[in-house]
């Protein structure tokens, strides 16, 4: 196991966590992270999808990596995608009606997510197999969060609930208090993230 | 030695590096420098010509322009509240301004309050000097919201505005967009029901200290501009185009009376400060689109009524003016004002959502005036180019 768990894994894996984050350091996947992050639950579900679907995918493309002509690779990493993302977007669909009705086209969108093809390109081409599904599982939790961050900032100011819940009691809103309706919009949701991407900076501004 | 020079002499020592109170160096740095001209130079050597009249004595200048329409906007806060009670005749003249005045008072206090307090607090984080392009912004972002606003959602509209929309840009002098305007667009899309909602939010209906009245019922009074938007032209006569003009009518606190609104652009025009070029294409833009629209039947709004009614009058005059966020070629300023007008034209009256567009198009705009400067010094460049190969 130990070499399993190496030091090289391990910063494989925790690497796009935070200094080499997906999208507050190299600032790909931004679209999706603007639509659907207006409430927790779909971000949350969003998140766990392209972990899912770019562990995978670098897994497979990992192991025939030899065998793929380099002229059409391209072609053969967007087929591997393109499955993968059909079998999530079904299983969305016959266990999670509610939410993939809520996600609608940002499952089908996962395809055009820069990380995914970012990753395959960058690592599953020239690693094995295992380092490419951490180096797949990490992008995808760090991708995850930024998107859980977001979420939960504009489902809390924006509905006054999580994931569904109440959160904030009735009588701040008998008192005069109102939920922030620019943070159900898209737009409020760029300047969070771009806000999220200013803390992240400052607090790691030694280790650039 | 006046008392004032005497106690900024004496305070100094002390919020020096080392001294006791350090932490309000910027503070004090700021009243002084507010209270008396620098007396600093230009270093030597150098080919600066600094004007005796610096940013912040600019600044007054159009704080006493917002004077009119801000003392206006007081006793038209009066009038209304009368109006909705019912009580038009019982209330006297002073009545009603004082009433307006402590009605708007807590609105210019919370504005200033943490709209300084978060400048004061960068600059002295930074160690810059501070620099008083807010005492404008505090000053004009109560005059173009609701009375009737909640402080709280002032104090976080002032405070996204000034940290997302000006100390991030670097401060005074380097925002893209207009912090008053950022302030009001913030509200308006966060707090949709508190800044038009169902219409009762124009008018102060609550008594405050013993001025003014309780209204008897929720009262509803829809600004003019709205009413036109939902109902069409049939509310309009010639009464409420008088009343626009004068301005008793219910609106954002500064932008109801044309004829305070005009005063402050002639002391502005007088003194030089406002650019003429941008305040007058801004109403010519405005006025060819209303009379397109309505020579096109889109809108039965005359073109002339639209300088009237809403916040045209204000924009034009203290918000696409704001030398910062305006185009700052000669030619360039023509087509930034002229196309402000036509955009704000625009929105009122294709787009049923929001009946007022002069936000929005001093936004758009102060987007595009760097653009618009690019294009004129590039075709200017361009144009000497070929003069100079021609001979």
């Amino acid at each position: 196991m130990g070499k399993l768990f190496s030091k090289e894994n391990c910063e494989v894996f925790s690497n796009p966590l935070n200094l080499n984050n997906p999208i507050a350091v190299q600032v790909l996947g931004i679209c999706s992270a603007l639509a659907v992050t207006s409430q927790l639950e779909p971000a949350i579900v969003m998140g766990l999808s392209v972990t899912v679907i770019t562990a995978f995918s670098n897994v497979i493309i990992s192991l025939i990596r030899k065998t793929i002509p380099n002229r059409i690779r391209i072609i053969v990493q967007l087929v591997v995608v393109a499955a993968l993302v059909t079998i999530v977007s079904q299983i969305l669909k016959a266990f999670a009606y509610d939410v993939s009705v809520q996600l609608s086209v940002y499952v089908g969108l996962i395809i055009t997510n820069c990380i995914l093809m970012g990753r395959l390109e960058a690592f599953a081409m020239m690693n094995g197999p295992w380092e490419s599904f951490l180096d797949g599982i990490g992008n995808g939790l760090g991708y995850a969060l930024i998107l859980v961050i977001v979420g939960f900032v504009r489902e809390l100011l924006g509905f006054g609930t999580l994931l569904g819940f109440q959160i904030v009691p009735d009588f701040c809103y008998e008192h005069g208090y109102m939920n922030n309706g620019m943070m159900t919009m898209p737009a409020m949701s760029l300047i969070i993230v771009g806000c999220v991407i200013w803390a992240h900076r400052s607090i790691n501004k030694e280790e650039k | 030695m006046n008392p004032i020079r005497k106690f900024f002499d004496n305070i100094k020592p002390h919020v020096e590096e080392g001294g006791k109170f350090h932490a309000f160096r910027s503070l004090v740095d700021g009243f002084e420098t507010f209270a008396f001209v620098p007396n600093t130079t230009s270093r030597v050597g150098s080919v600066n010509i600094h004007d005796a009249v610096d940013s912040k004595r600019l600044i007054s200048f159009v704080i006493v322009a917002l004077l009119p329409a801000l003392l206006f906007g007081m006793y038209n806060v009066g009038y209304q509240n009368a109006l909705a009670a019912g009580q038009l005749g019982e209330a006297t003249f002073w009545g009603m301004f004082w009433y307006g005045f402590l009605a708007l008072l807590p609105k210019i206090i919370v504005s200033y309050v943490v709209g300084l307090g978060i400048e004061f607090t960068v600059a002295q984080w930074k160690g810059e000097e501070i620099q008083e392009g807010f005492l404008v912004s505090g000053i004009i972002i109560p005059m173009i919201v609701p009375i009737t606003i909640p402080l709280w959602m002032l104090a976080i509209a002032v405070a996204f505005s000034v940290i997302l929309a000006k100390e991030i840009f670097g401060g005074t002098g380097m925002n893209i967009f207009n912090p008053a305007l950022v302030t009001r667009a913030f509200l308006f899309f966060s707090y949709p029901s508190a800044m038009t909602g169902d219409s009762t939010v124009w008018v102060s209906q609550q008594s405050i200290l013993g001025l003014g009245f309780t209204a008897p019922e929720a009262y509803t009074a829809a600004t003019p501009l709205g009413e036109a938007a939902t109902e069409g032209f049939a509310g309009f006569d010639c009464q409420t185009i008088t009343n626009a003009i004068t301005g008793l009518i219910p609106g954002s606190v500064g932008e109801t009376s044309v004829i305070a609104i005009a005063l402050g652009a002639l002391f502005l025009l007088w003194t030089g400060v406002a650019s003429w070029k941008i305040m007058c294409s801004v109403f010519v833009g405005g006025g060819l689109m209303g009379w397109l629209m309505q020579a096109l039947g889109l809108t039965e709004i005359e073109w002339w009524h639209h300088f009237v009614l809403g916040g045209f009058a204000f924009g034009a005059v203290f918000m696409a003016t704001d030398p910062v966020t305006a185009a700052r070629t000669e030619t360039g300023k023509y087509f930034y004002g002229l196309l402000i007008g036509v955009v704000a034209v625009m929105v009122r009256v294709l787009n049923p959502g929001y009946p007022e567009g002069m936000m929005l198009a001093i936004l758009l705009m102060n987007l595009f005036a760097p653009l618009i400067d690019y294009c004129v010094v590039e075709r200017n460049i361009s144009m000497r180019a070929k003069r100079a190969t021609k001979k």
